[in-house]
This record gives structure tokens, C-alpha cells and sequence, in this order.
């Protein structure tokens, strides 16, 4: 097991004029938040056991502008939405991967309309793809015996209408899937979205995240995989509000890869 | 001609006449918002709307409800084939006219409706058990207090009343057609109100025929008030909801528009060849708000949105704010700006176009505190039967708050000078974002 991660910068590659197949998009969570490093790190120690060849922009890299644009500051937005475009236009991505949905949609939808125009794929979706070009083989005999639920995130799932991939992906493993109650399209929200990562709830009789993690209490898996890392971070304190920490994990679907492949 | 079919012509004109004077005036409303072109992509539009508003395929998502709305829904479209027959026998004084010439398939016909206008009291029935005597949450909630809860027992009753007058009519004319009444045609077939029939014998020949005008007749004045009854209630959605879905957004849910006003300036700044001392050009016509405020920021397909809503409440049901409590529900979004627009409206119709009430949709109808509650997570969105956008609306009040007001609540105003000043919605650096690499 080596914890030694192969990562490239754009910058790196272009200086030795190489180009990657796909930039990776860590994001800001993925860059930051500490629980969410650990999926980044999970994604790249697949890439690499695979031998994608991919690069990230490193400290080009700047917020996509999503919780701007939907907390309503479109200025911001846009400022950033050109800053990157303008560094990933320089280095002439054609393509990029991402672990976070919400950098994905951005990406994806938001920026052709400024100039930004590329094949963005979630991290499900990219995995996916090479398992079935044979590339990545899933290992699933670890979880044998386990339950594990799925909870969709937002803006994968209703924003741009993919439930099958995350699916495809916890298939390979030797577990149960188990449906939450509330799922795909009907799938309640971790409560994240619009910018409410950044802010306290407005008063009501419950937060978002506990309800949800109601359903996931109700379905009682071992497991509850995520792939969205604001999910990551309200799943978590569902957990811990319920004092589940002993019974029910919450992973992001690269890291369920990672444990089974002994990556 | 007599004087019932002069009453009928002066009864039918007025109506016709008053419903085209308010419908003018809701599309006069609707053109109160913003130009946008959805003229986009019209054979997928034509398909949408075949499939969602004609076809109905995001009602059944709720079995019980979505059927009997389906059964509802074909009762309205096919019985009003018969409505105009009626209008026909109505101007020209004739009878079952279009008994002669269909012959058999009009037998068929009216044995349709029937089985229809039967199944119809059922739904309907139903309907009114839902709404009024259990507890089904959104129809409990606090936007349906008064007037909603009123106009759709209104609109439920006044059905009951037009199916039950439709098969009371038909019962009295099939006994006067066996008592070769003079002008009661022998014709068509009458499954359900054959029923009827033992139960209005006894009466004299005289009697069944001021029942069977008496029901003709309310039946009929029935449709024309209800059609004037319309464009003051949730009902319309009977009218807008295929142009609804028709201009619905067919990009994926997840994209939010990038506001044009807002890309024009940005542009400039990143220009390099930009002149940093030239004189901003003057603006064309209007200056531009960010953002809506009040109905008229708004885009005519968001007010056409709030009219078409007929307050079904799954949008507020799936809502994750409204179902932890928070003050925050889609349907009252697309109630008050329904409210709020007629309010404009009939504040132009007094003073003129230069009408100005010093009210707003947000502010004075719709809270900050409903605003800020949102996800954005399109559960209302995906949960609506015709694809109306509340969230959209959201969207747009929200970039007002931000872009004019500058009311952003304290967190999320440092996380907007964050990623400002670092890239991020954290107060991290941006020259440690690949730090992640070396760490464990």
C-alpha cells in the first residue's frame, strides 16, 4: 500500500510540453475541507493505480463561483467562471473530471455560455467509464455482507439526471444495495445546496440534514455512500447527531474503491 | 326563433365578451415580465408538452391522485364536445342536433359521456373527501388558508353540480323521446342515467320537460359562468398549462441562466483592449435592475408560471425547507406572485401604465428569511405536473437582495469575500490548495 500519490499540475506538464488525457477539478472542498481531502486522495489512488494520466491545476485553480452564483451574487460568479475559464482555455483542456457535483454542474452547464466549453464528468461518471472499457476492475469482497444506501446528491441526480452511474459503481462491491425510501428523483436533499453550507438554517422545526438522515435510519445500512463532499460533511454530523458512529460509515464512492481494492 | 334562443345568443355572446376581456388582461400581465426568447428547439417543446400536458406523465408519479385527475381531465376535454351541440341547439332552437346526421356513433357518443360524466362525480367525489375530511398535509398548509381552500371547493362543487345537471338532463329526455314527445328526438344511448329514469317517471309530461330545459339550461349557463370564473381562480391551469409546459426549460435542471446584464459588464473588465477612462454608453431604454424585486423584473414566463399554478402543493411537499419547518414554501412563491401582479395589473387599470404602488413582490409579499431558506435543489421543480420553475423566481429575488440590496446574510457575506479574496469560500490560501497531496 503506497501513500504516495502521483499528481501532475498543468503547469508541470506544459513546461515538459505534455498534455494529460483529464484535468482533474479538485475543487474547493476537496482542496480544504479535511474530510473531503481524504476523497481527493481516494479518487488520485485510483487514477494512479490505473495509470490514468491526469493533471490538476493546482494553485491555478480558483472556486468555480457555484455558492456565489447561488447565493445571488452573479458578479462573482462570472469573475470567477472568466478566471478560470482563461487558465483552462490557456492550457487548452478539453476535458475534466471532477468529485464534486456542484463544481461538475458549474462546469458542465454554466460556463459554455462564457467561453468554457468541455467534457465534464463526475467522478462516478469517469469511473464508471473505465470499468467498462476494462480498465478498472472493482474489488468488492470486503463488503461482504453489508448494506449499503445510497444518497443522491442534488446536482448530480435531479440537476442533471444521473442516478445510474453512483449505482453502477457500489454493483461491483458484494454488498446489499439498499435503497433509501426517498431516492433518484425523489431523493431529499442533504440540505447543502444554494449556498446553505456557508450559513446557519433559517428557524424551522428540524434541519434538513437530520431528516434525511432519518431515511438513512430507516433503511439501516452499514454503509451510506456519498458523492458530493457537502453531502460528505452533512451526512457525517447526521451520524453523529443519531450517535451512529459505530454502526453506520459515511464514504464517498472513490474511497468504497479504494477500501475494496486495498489501494 | 324564440325568445329562448334570443336569451341563449345574448347569454352566450356576454359571457364570450367578458371571458376575452379578462383573458386579455392576463396576458397583458404576463406581458408586464421581462422579454425572454423561448422559441427554441420547437419539435422537442411540441414533444414535452404531448407528453406532460396532454399525456399527463408527471401526475400519475402520484397514482390515486394522477388517475382520478386523468379521469377528471378526459371528462373535461371529451364532454365538451357535447357542450357544443348544445351551444348550436341553443342559438338555433334545434334539438340533439347532431343526432340525424352521426346516427350509431352518436348513440356512442353520449354513452361516453355519460360513463365519463359518472366517473367524474367519482374523482370529484373523491376529491372533496381529500380536501375537506383528512389530513393530507399540503393541503393543509398555511398558503391554503381562506380563499384557496374556498376556490377549490368552489371548483369541485360547481363540477358535481354541471355532471349531475348533464345526467338529470338526459334522464328527462330519454323519458320524453319513449313518451314521443313532440321535439324529443329518439337518439343516443344513456348507460348511467337510465338510472334515473324510474325515478322521474311518475312525473307528468309537462313537469319532465321544465326538467329537462331547466337542467339544459343550467348546464349550460353553468360552463359559461364557470368559464368566467376562471381567470380569478386556481383553475386556470386548465388554459395555461400547455403553453406552460410548451416554454418550460429544457436545459438540465441543474443550470441556472448566467444573467446577460451581468456578462456585458464582466466582459468588459477582463477586455484588455477595454478603454479604462471611455465614457460608459448611455443605456438603452429602461435601465436594468438585477435581479427581480417586484413582478415586472420578472420574465413573462415566470408570471405566466404563477398563473398556471393551481396549487396542487407537491412542490412544497418535496421542498427539504418546507418539511423541516422553515418559513420557506414554492406554492406561496407562485401564489404571491400571482397576487402581486394581479395587483399591478388592476393598479394600471385605474391610473395607467405609470402605475406605481410603492409595493414590491419581495419585501412586501415574500420575506428575505423565505428566500434564503432554498437549497436549490429542484425537488419543486422536478415535483411540479407542468414543470413550473419556483425556484427560478427564488433565483432571481435572491440576486435583487444581493446585486441591489446588498443584503446578504453575515456568513454568506464572508464566504463571497472569500472566494473574492482567495479563491474560496474559506479563508484558506490559494497557494495551498495542493496541499493535500503530501499530507496523510
Amino acid at each position: 500500500m503506497s501513500d504516495t500519490l502521483n499528481v501532475n499540475t498543468m503547469a508541470d506538464l506544459t513546461a515538459k510540453g505534455e498534455k494529460p488525457e483529464v484535468l482533474f477539478w479538485v475543487g474547493c472542498a476537496g482542496s480544504f475541507d479535511d474530510r473531503a481531502k481524504k476523497i481527493t486522495r481516494a479518487f488520485v489512488k485510483i487514477l494512479n493505480s490505473v495509470g490514468v494520466n491526469f493533471a490538476i491545476l493546482g494553485t491555478e485553480e480558483s472556486c468555480t463561483g457555484d455558492p456565489a452564483k447561488r447565493a445571488g451574487n452573479e458578479f462573482l460568479f462570472q469573475m470567477q467562471a472568466m478566471t478560470n475559464i482563461q487558465v483552462l482555455n490557456n492550457y487548452e483542456v478539453k476535458k475534466i473530471v471532477t468529485t464534486c457535483p456542484h463544481c461538475f454542474n458549474t462546469l458542465k452547464n454554466e460556463y459554455p455560455g462564457l467561453g468554457g466549453d468541455y467534457e465534464v464528468m463526475h467522478h462516478s461518471q469517469f469511473l464508471q467509464k473505465l470499468m467498462e472499457e476494462g480498465k478498472l476492475k472493482i474489488e468488492g469482497g470486503k463488503f461482504k455482507g453489508k448494506k449499503i444506501s445510497f444518497h443522491d446528491p442534488c446536482y448530480l441526480g435531479r440537476g442533471n439526471g444521473e442516478y445510474e452511474a453512483p449505482r453502477a459503481l457500489l454493483q461491483e462491491l458484494d454488498a446489499e444495495l439498499v435503497e433509501l425510501k426517498r431516492c433518484k428523483s425523489k431523493g431529499l436533499c442533504c440540505g447543502a445546496g444554494g449556498a446553505q453550507m456557508f450559513k446557519e438554517a433559517e428557524p424551522g422545526t428540524k434541519e434538513v440534514n437530520i431528516e434525511r438522515m432519518e431515511d438513512v435510519v430507516e433503511a439501516s445500512p452499514n454503509i451510506v455512500a456519498v458523492g458530493c463532499p457537502f453531502c460528505m460533511t452533512m451526512m457525517t454530523d447526521g451520524v453523529k447527531n443519531k450517535e451512529k458512529e459505530e454502526t453506520l460509515k459515511v464514504y464517498d464512492l472513490a474511497e468504497l474503491i479504494v477500501e475494496g481494492n486495498g489501494l | 326563433m324564440g325568445i329562448e334562443n334570443i336569451l341563449f345568443i345574448v347569454a352566450f355572446g356576454a359571457a364570450v365578451f367578458l371571458f376575452s376581456k379578462n383573458l386579455r388582461k392576463i396576458i397583458r400581465n404576463i406581458n408586464l415580465g421581462r422579454d425572454v426568447d423561448l422559441s427554441d428547439n420547437k419539435a422537442e417543446r411540441w414533444k414535452k408538452m404531448l407528453l406532460v400536458a396532454i399525456g399527463q406523465s408527471k401526475m400519475v408519479v402520484k397514482p390515486v391522485s394522477g388517475l382520478m385527475h386523468i379521469v377528471v381531465y378526459a371528462g373535461f376535454v371529451i364532454i365538451n364536445i357535447e357542450v357544443l351541440e348544445i351551444i348550436i341547439d341553443g342559438i338555433f332552437g334545434t334539438h340533439r342536433i347532431f343526432a340525424e346526421p352521426l346516427g350509431g356513433f352518436y348513440d356512442f357518443l353520449i354513452g361516453s359521456f355519460e360513463i365519463l360524466a359518472f366517473l367524474v362525480l367519482i374523482a370529484i367525489s373523491v376529491f372533496f373527501v381529500r380536501r375537506n375530511f383528512m389530513t393530507i398535509k399540503r393541503f393543509g398548509m398555511k398558503e391554503m388558508l381562506g380563499w384557496p381552500k374556498t376556490d377549490a371547493n368552489i371548483i369541485l362543487i360547481v363540477e358535481v353540480l354541471l355532471m349531475g345537471a348533464f345526467l338529470n338532463m338526459n334522464a328527462a329526455d330519454q323519458i320524453l323521446q319513449v313518451r314521443s314527445v313532440e321535439h324529443y328526438v329518439v337518439a343516443g344511448s344513456y348507460p348511467i342515467s337510465q338510472f334515473l329514469v324510474p325515478v322521474l317517471e311518475g312525473l307528468s309530461t309537462g313537469t319532465l320537460v321544465l326538467l329537462e330545459r331547466s337542467t339544459w339550461w343550467f348546464h349550460i349557463l353553468g360552463i359559461l359562468a364557470f368559464l368566467n370564473y376562471l381567470p380569478y381562480s386556481k383553475h386556470f391551469h386548465i388554459m395555461l398549462a400547455f403553453p406552460s409546459v410548451f416554454y418550460s426549460k429544457l436545459k438540465p435542471r441543474g443550470e441556472f441562466d448566467n444573467m446577460d446584464s451581468v456578462k456585458k459588464e464582466v466582459e468588459m473588465m477582463f477586455d484588455p483592449d477595454a478603454d479604462p477612462y471611455a465614457v460608459p454608453a448611455e443605456p438603452e431604454g429602461p435601465i436594468e435592475r438585477f435581479g427581480a424585486k417586484d413582478v415586472t423584473d420578472l420574465n413573462w414566463k415566470q408570471i405566466m408560471d404563477a398563473y398556471s399554478c393551481t396549487e396542487c402543493g407537491r412542490c412544497s411537499e418535496q421542498c427539504p425547507a418546507s418539511q423541516t419547518g422553515k418559513l420557506l414554501s414554492p406554492r406561496k412563491i407562485m401564489m404571491d406572485t400571482r397576487d402581486r401582479v394581479e395587483e399591478v395589473g388592476k393598479g394600471i387599470d385605474k391610473n395607467g401604465v405609470e402605475h406605481k404602488d410603492g409595493k414590491s413582490l419581495l419585501g412586501d409579499f415574500i420575506s428575505e428569511e423565505e428566500l434564503w431558506a432554498c437549497t436549490t435543489c429542484n425537488a419543486c421543480v422536478d415535483a411540479c405536473p407542468i414543470e413550473l420553475n419556483p425556484l427560478s423566481i427564488i433565483m432571481d429575488m435572491r440576486r435583487s437582495l444581493v446585486m441591489e440590496e446588498s443584503k446578504v446574510p453575515s456568513e454568506l457575506a464572508g464566504m463571497l469575500t472569500n472566494i473574492e479574496n482567495n479563491g474560496a469560500p474559506w479563508q484558506f490560501s490559494q497557494t495551498d490548495r495542493a496541499n493535500w497531496i503530501n499530507e496523510k
